[in-house]
């Protein structure tokens, strides 16, 4: 059903000066026409019945008292909202990583997660950045894009980099030094098919325009005479 | 060392200071010991300290205070666009805007196109030593 078109509530007291309306309560009284409604009505304002009132379970007195009063914490409702992509970001940007054993590499970006972090790939064969989420604030978005229209990254999100359930350790004494040799993690082939996957189109854009894979294979670092507010990106 | 550019009606001068930064403006009147009347074809006339105005060798042709449209056709007629785009000075102020503008991937490209500038240089001053040897 259409919504009712409703024309925006005006008020019949026009303000004098704000907080100060033009006429008194009586005035108004007459002016809405309560009376008429109240006529129509026979003499009392109409109104709905009320509710029988429902039947309100008996509280009985707790039977435990704390000794001493305790504050409850205010509630809080504030949902945080989904963390903005800077308009420079667009699929196929290449960004600079700033931080972590990354940092200075040049890479591709692929989608924003719903936790709000970037999913970025090297490509692995070109620099060695695998598959992997990465801030935005330690990201710097230069204008440079790849074309990643044959790239499917549908199927990845948060879920798949969560760490893997950590397996219980056994109790014996002898045995610490052992497990700690066993727990060496192998990357599943699994990922390792994705990541290739996930390149080989990527190849495909980059080799199509000249010096492209040895700049992202290239480290960025500020030389002498660089001022990183008058760079452009 | 005489004077070579003088302050004169039609003079073309680069705004060195403030928010006109780096317009070619020509002087249209001078209003008194430190300020002229300026102006050029996408800005409102008005008045600037000389202090803000460097001068160039450009000089074109006017009356005191022209209408915008002479002001436009004398500066057609003078070519004044075309010098100063072929002069040193407009030259390096034209690289220097490029350079500045570059991005991060042509400035590695250029990195790449100076090395292989300088090891086409090497290689052909060792061929040189070679044979002066």
């Amino acid at each position: 059903m259409a919504p009712k078109q409703r024309t925006p509530k005006v008020s019949r007291n026009p303000d004098l000066i704000r907080g100060i309306g033009k006429y008194s309560r009586s005035k108004m009284y007459h002016k809405r026409g309560l009376w008429a409604i109240k006529a129509k009505n026979g003499g009392a304002f109409p109104c709905h019945e009320k509710k029988p009132a429902a039947d309100v379970p008996a509280v009985k007195p707790p039977k435990f008292y704390p000794a001493d009063d305790v504050k409850k914490p205010l509630i809080n409702k504030h949902k945080p909202k989904p963390t903005k992509l800077r308009a420079s970001i667009t699929p196929g940007t290449v960004l600079i990583i700033l931080a972590g054993r990354f940092k200075g590499k040049r890479v591709v970006f692929l989608k924003q997660l719903s936790s709000g972090l970037l999913l970025v790939t090297g490509p692995f064969k070109i620099n060695g950045v695998p598959l992997r989420r990465v801030n935005q604030s330690y990201v710097i978005g230069t204008s440079t894009k790849v074309d990643i229209s044959g790239v499917n990254v549908e199927k990845f999100d948060d879920k798949y980099f969560a760490k893997e359930g950590e397996k219980k350790k056994k109790k014996g004494e002898g045995e610490f030094f052992e497990a700690d040799k066993e727990e060496k993690n192998v990357l599943p082939q699994e990922k390792k098919d994705d990541q290739k996957t996930v390149d080989t189109p990527l190849f495909k854009a980059i080799e199509g325009v000249t010096d492209l894979k040895t700049y992202l294979a290239a480290r960025f670092s500020l030389k002498h005479g660089m001022k990183p507010h008058e760079l452009v990106f | 060392m005489p004077f070579k550019r003088y302050v004169e009606i039609g003079r073309v001068a680069l705004v060195n200071y403030g928010e006109d930064y780096g317009k070619l403006v020509v002087i249209v009147d001078v209003i008194d010991q430190n300020r002229a009347l300026v102006d050029a074809p996408d800005m409102v006339r008005s008045q600037m300290n000389f202090k803000r105005l460097s001068l160039t060798d450009i000089k074109i042709d006017i009356k005191r205070v022209p209408k915008k449209k002479e002001l436009l056709a004398a500066m057609e007629a003078a070519d004044v666009k075309k010098k100063w785009e072929s002069s040193s000075w407009g030259r390096k102020l034209i690289v220097q805007k490029r350079r500045a503008s570059l991005n991060d991937f042509d400035r590695f490209k250029l990195m790449l196109a100076k090395i292989k500038r300088a090891g086409l240089v090497k290689s052909e001053l060792a061929k040189m030593k070679k044979q002066s040897a």
